[in-house]
This record gives C-alpha cells, structure tokens and sequence, in this order.
C-alpha cells in the first residue's frame, strides 16, 4: 500500500515526520482528506482545527492552531503556528479553556477583540476535540 | 617585601576565584548544549517557511495583483533595527563586538533614521546612554525564549511596517558557529529579500486561497521566525563565548597561582636561608 509523506513542523519542534497512509487537514475552507497521489495544493489553515492521520491502521490526532499546508502527490507538509498532540493534551485543562474562551467570544464589547476571541475559541474547542 | 602569609593568603583568594570561574564554565556547557538543541529544533520550520514563501512568491507576482504592503520596496528611509544582545556579561567580547556592529550599521545607512528595538539588557543600558530612537526594550526573556516572546518582540515591528511607518527591517545579532567562534549577523528581514538559488521548484499547485492573500499571511509570521531564530542563536552564541571567556579566565587564575607559589617558595627560601647565616655567624662569633 503506498504511503505519503506527512511533515508537521511547529516553530519550537518537529511534531511528526512519518509515513502515513491517509491524512485529513483542516485548512481554511473546510477539511481536505488526502491520500497518496493528491493534487499539489498549497493552503492556509483554520485557526483551530483537528489534524487526523492513520499510520499502520491507527489512527492518531494532532490540534492545530493556524498554518500552512503543502501537498504533494507523495508528501504533504504542515507549517503549524502552534500543535499539540491529542495525547499530550489535559482534558480538563483544555474543556476549562474552553468554558473561558466561550465565554469571551459571547460577551461583545468594544474593548475586544472578536476576531482574536473567535480563533481563541476554535483553537479551544480544537483542543477539546483531539483531547476527546 | 610581602610575607609568607600575605602570600597564602593571596593564592588562597584566587584559587576561590578559579573555582567560580570553573563552576560557570562548567555551567555554560550545560547550557550550550540546551541552546543549541534547541537552535537544531526551530530549523525545519524555518526552512519550510522559506521554501513556501519561495514558492508563494513567485506565484504571487505573476498573478495581477494590487500592490500589497508587503511586498513593495520604499527607499529605506526609516529603518527598524532589532538587536538582540545578552542580558549579562562574563562573556568576553561578545557584547562589545555587538555594539561596534550597530554603531557601524549607522554608519552604513546615513540619512536614515533608525529606530532600535532592542533585546537584552546589555544592548539597552548601551543604547539608552546615547541619542538614539528605541522603541521597546526586552529584558530577562533570553532565559529561555519562547516563541510566544518573539512573536510579542516582533507584533510592533510587523504594525509598523505594514502602516508604511518604517521601510526596512532589519535583525542584528551574534549567530552561533562554533563553541570557539561566533559570527555577527545583519539581516534584512523587510521587505523580503529571498537568497539566490532557492528558486522555487515549478509547481502547478491548487491555491485554496490566492497566493497574495497567503502571502500577506505568511509574512508577519516570516519576521517572527527571523526574531525567533535570532533569539536561539544568540543564547546559544552567548553561552559559548561565556564558556570559552570563562576557560580563559580559569587558565589565568592557574598562571597567577603558579607565579604566587614560586615567589612564596623564593620568599620561603631566603627567609630559611637568612636564618642560617645569622646561626652560622652566630656561632662563629661565638667562637
């Protein structure tokens, strides 16, 4: 079975460099499943979204808080602002911020940022989601 | 003349020194090792981004586009400068070579104003003595930086240069080579110059988003990584120039403990030898 080359860098580390057989990525206009083969395609991504990726059968996830994609027939490469493992994430602190970053993006005031407080909260829920 | 004790006394206090400047050696190593971890770490973001903006580009100005902020060159008539130094010293020259370069990057643009924004207490206490323009200042954040710190250093250079209120960006720093060497880094980050040879690959890509729109996303991150980067290899630099000034520092205290002992051996001698004398005539006048 041919596999694809996933590539996650974030700016402190490199989170996964192996091979993988099926990728889903949350870039800005909705998620994009690639296989091996896939069009050369270059993307933004959401500012917060859920990274999946089946290596040997298992499946795995990532949260990403805003990027770049690249994809190649045989490669694809993530260019992550920031990522965390859905395994390195603590639940409860992550449903906390969550609850704060709801909160924040109700309450409407001219001295926020809603922009800033809308990616805040895909980035939370997106913690929540590779935590679950 | 000083005696024997003045003498103790005086190898006694540097061998404490020596002991200290061991122990900081020591120290630094430690540390460089961690630094320069950590500098291998940041690269594969940092090569990536370069490839993709190679790549952006080019297709973004063949594409008819309207002139984006970023991308259009101004003569640089207002220079933002980021200098990142250490925030102590012990580190030989790492500092003053620093300094000399910024004072040489005046000289370079003349008729430009320059504005700093300057990392590292050293740097500041240099800048704030002398005219000069600072914009912000950072201190205590070269601990252990964080790439939440450079995106914080960078937010203003990034507002600013976007507004049109600055033309240039430049970062200036120590960039790490080995443990014995390091090399100064002037770097134009604004607007965005790409090396020669990384002519981007022909690639027929589906652009989700039009390339310029991309772009305009990638840049500010661009400065971030630069600021980022130049933060690794500063510490990293830092404490391999803290190392080597405190080697130094330890084979000199050797040198002077070394000198000390033969002088008191002298001063022993003739003291031992002056006794004698005064026995020997002493009992020949006895006699």
């Amino acid at each position: 079975m041919s596999t694809l080359h996933l590539q996650v860098v974030g700016p402190e580390r490199m989170l996964v460099d192996e091979q993988v057989s099926e990728v889903q990525i949350p870039a800005n206009d909705g998620y994009i499943g690639v296989l091996p083969g896939h069009a050369a395609l270059l993307s933004a991504l959401k500012p917060g979204g859920v990274l999946t990726y089946v290596i040997a059968g298992q499946t795995r996830k990532l949260a990403l808080y805003g990027g770049f994609v690249e994809v190649l027939a045989t490669s694809a490469r993530v260019l992550a602002d920031g990522a965390e493992f859905g395994s390195e994430i603590n639940k409860e602190k992550a449903q906390a911020r969550l609850a704060v970053a709801a909160k924040a993006a109700d309450h409407i005031s001219p001295d926020t940022d809603q922009q800033a407080a809308q990616d805040e909260l895909l980035r939370a829920q997106a913690a929540v989601e590779a935590a679950a | 003349m000083p005696s024997l004790i003045d003498f103790r006394r005086r190898i006694r206090s540097v061998k404490n020194t020596q002991q200290i400047t061991k122990a900081m050696k020591m120290v630094s190593a430690a540390k460089l090792r961690r630094a320069q971890e950590r500098v291998i770490a940041a690269r594969p973001y940092a090569k990536t981004m370069r490839e993709l903006l190679a790549n952006l580009s080019s297709a973004a100005a063949s594409a008819e586009s309207a002139e984006s902020p970023w991308l259009s060159r101004r003569e640089p008539k207002r220079i933002d400068l980021i200098m990142i130094s250490s925030d102590t010293g012990l580190a030989g020259a790492f500092n003053s070579n620093l300094l000399k370069a910024a004072l040489k990057f005046y000289d370079d643009h003349p008729g430009a104003e320059i504005f700093l924004t300057l990392v590292g207490r050293k740097g500041r206490d240099f800048f704030r003595k002398r005219p000069s323009n600072i914009i912000a200042d950072y201190i205590n954040v070269l601990n252990r930086p964080t790439y939440a710190d450079a995106a914080g250093i960078a937010k203003e250079v990034i507002r600013r240069f976007r507004d049109g209120e600055t033309d240039a960006v430049h970062v200036l720093n120590n960039e790490f080579k080995s443990v014995m060497s390091s090399r100064l880094s002037v770097q134009q980050v604004l607007p965005l110059e790409l090396e020669e040879g990384s002519a981007p690959v022909a690639q027929d890509y589906i652009y989700e988003q039009e390339p310029v729109a991309m772009l305009e996303q990638l840049i500010p991150r661009y400065v971030e990584v630069a600021v980022f980067r130049a933060m690794l290899e500063t510490v990293a630099s830092y404490q391999a120039a803290r190392m080597t000034a405190m080697d130094t520092a330890s084979s000199n205290a050797k040198d002077v403990i070394e000198a000390l002992t033969l002088h008191m051996n002298r001063v022993r001698q003739a003291a031992i030898t002056k006794e004698i004398i005064e026995v020997v005539s002493g009992a020949a006048a006895a006699e």
